[in-house]
């Protein structure tokens, strides 16, 4: 009998000092059921990318209060491609303009949380992604 | 398998992944490579919420690496009883290691497990094993006065206490002492760790000194440590090392045998019960049973005596009239 659960890592990269937003995400994930990796503050694009190959999440999520998002985001979904872990589902959330939001869109995000987004739907949105996800994989094989 | 054999950690986590979630092909995987399962050295630490385990799991890593030895760290945190989420959170005391090559780490939700580990527990230290790392790590979760599975999944059990959280007293009636191969009293620098050692140091020697036909038997060494500090470290090694001498000539074969056994014996039991509850519809018969006011034995009786035919069990009809109590 299987059982699955979607695993999440919720990093932080960069130097800012604020994880309390980031430690309210890994929380309400792990109340929708979710078995969520936190690391803490300051990690580097490559340590979030070895930490997800060995954790064989599904979802990586990053939160950014810094502003530092547009060179710090790209650079983990690099790290990520090399590692092999394209596959995974990968958002973003912080204090993030929306001209911004579209540009990461548009670049292997599959989706930014701005400020002000409601926690559960950010469960939720992992929650419905994942659900067709696997779908299709149990379709594929 | 070509990748993993390669020693890519992606097939490592993956193959991981298989066994947690009970996955079909885990069982292929495994036996793809199984015969190089045995040459790791497998540790366990468990021990109270808050004493230090991942402190000091992070700590004896980096000295195992001094030493040129590669290291496989499984860190097993709860999953909540109510919506079986879990918050991973043991990676974060050994940041220092991600990105050593010679080092792999992974975190794992207990998921309905209630004895310290998870079920794919042993599974993923056969993995990492049979992937290369020399030496395991096993951490549990925090661990009140009950849960030893971690004895299933380890050669050498270390236990870490530390001031404050209870005496040697609670040390021998929940259990801690005789899981123990070595005790650790963590926190060193904190004041009331001298005092809980030579605590620790009486219940171990009365202990030793009560036990019946001892001879052969282990006395566990109690270290003092503080791993936040990265003091007295080496000692632990040192009696984990000492552990593993009492362990050779035939002793380490043993008993990794006799848990292979067990092993069996638990997945038996699990394929039995999701056979039986799945896919014979048992589960209306049973009901059907009950409703006629028979009691849950008697039900268990027929059952049993239905699916294994004509083989004698406990506790079956025939063996009670045998028994003269019907
Ligand atoms: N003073 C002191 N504090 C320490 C020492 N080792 C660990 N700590 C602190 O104790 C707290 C718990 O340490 P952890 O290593 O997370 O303990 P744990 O046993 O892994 O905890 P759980 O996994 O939650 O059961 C942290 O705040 C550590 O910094 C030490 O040697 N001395
Ligand atoms: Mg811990």
């Amino acid at each position: 009998m299987t059982d699955r659960r979607i695993r999440v890592l919720v990093a932080k990269p960069g130097l800012d000092g604020h994880d309390r937003g980031a430690k309210t995400v890994a929380s309400v994930l792990r109340d929708h059921g979710m078995e969520v990796i936190y690391t803490g503050l300051h990690k580097t694009p490559a340590m979030i990318a070895e930490i997800a190959v060995q954790e064989d999440v599904d979802v990586v999520g990053l939160s950014i209060l810094s502003g530092a998002h547009m060179e710090l985001f790209p650079r983990v979904r690099k790290e990520l491609e090399q590692r092999g872990m394209a596959h995974v589902l990968l958002v973003g959330g912080g204090i993030i303009p929306r001209e911004d939001i579209e540009a990461l869109e548009g670049d292997g995000f599959t989706k930014l949380f701005g400020p002000g987004t409601n926690t559960d739907s950010i469960a939720e949105f992992i929650q419905t992604e994942m659900q067709q996800r696997w779908a299709k994989e149990g379709a594929d094989a | 398998m070509a990748r993993f054999l390669s020693g890519d950690r992606g097939a490592l986590a993956r193959a991981i992944s298989w066994a947690e979630n009970a996955d079909d092909r885990f069982q292929a995987a495994l036996s793809g490579v199984y015969e190089r399962v045995g040459r790791a050295v497998r540790v366990g630490v468990t021990g109270p919420p808050g004493a230090g385990k991942s402190t000091l799991v992070n700590e004896v890593a980096r000295l195992l690496r001094e030493m040129e030895r590669t290291v496989g760290i499984l860190a097993v945190d709860p999953s909540s009883p109510f919506t079986g989420g879990a918050l991973l959170g043991d990676r974060i005391r050994m940041e220092e290691r991600t990105l050593d090559p010679g080092v792999f780490i992974r975190s794992m939700a207990s998921r309905g497990s209630h004895g310290g580990i998870a079920r794919a527990s042993v599974d993923a230290c056969d993995m990492m094993d049979a992937w290369g790392l020399d030496e395991i790590l096993i951490e549990t979760v925090g661990v009140g006065q009950a849960e030893y599975d971690v004895v299933a999944a380890a050669d050498t059990v270390v236990v870490v206490l530390c001031p404050g959280a209870g005496d040697g007293i609670q040390a021998m009636k929940s259990g801690l002492l005789e899981v123990a191969d070595v005790l650790v009293v963590n926190k060193s620098d904190v004041s009331g760790a001298a005092r809980l050692a030579l605590d620790l140091e009486e219940s171990v020697h009365i202990r030793a000194t009560t036990r019946k036909h001892d001879e052969e038997k282990w006395v566990p060494p109690v270290v003092s440590c503080s791993a936040g500090t990265a003091s007295g470290v080496d000692a632990v090694i040192e009696g984990v090392e000492s552990h593993r001498r009492f362990l050779a000539d035939g002793r380490l074969e043993g008993a990794r045998g006799a848990k292979r056994v067990e092993q069996v014996q638990r997945v038996v039991t699990e394929r039995l019960a999701e056979g039986v509850w799945d896919a014979r519809g048992w589960r209306t018969e049973v009901e059907v049973l009950l409703g006629s006011g028979d009691t849950p034995y008697d039900v268990a009786s027929q059952v049993l005596g239905e699916i294994l035919g004509g083989i004698p069990v406990a506790g079956a009809p025939g063996a009670r009239k045998e028994a003269g109590c019907s």
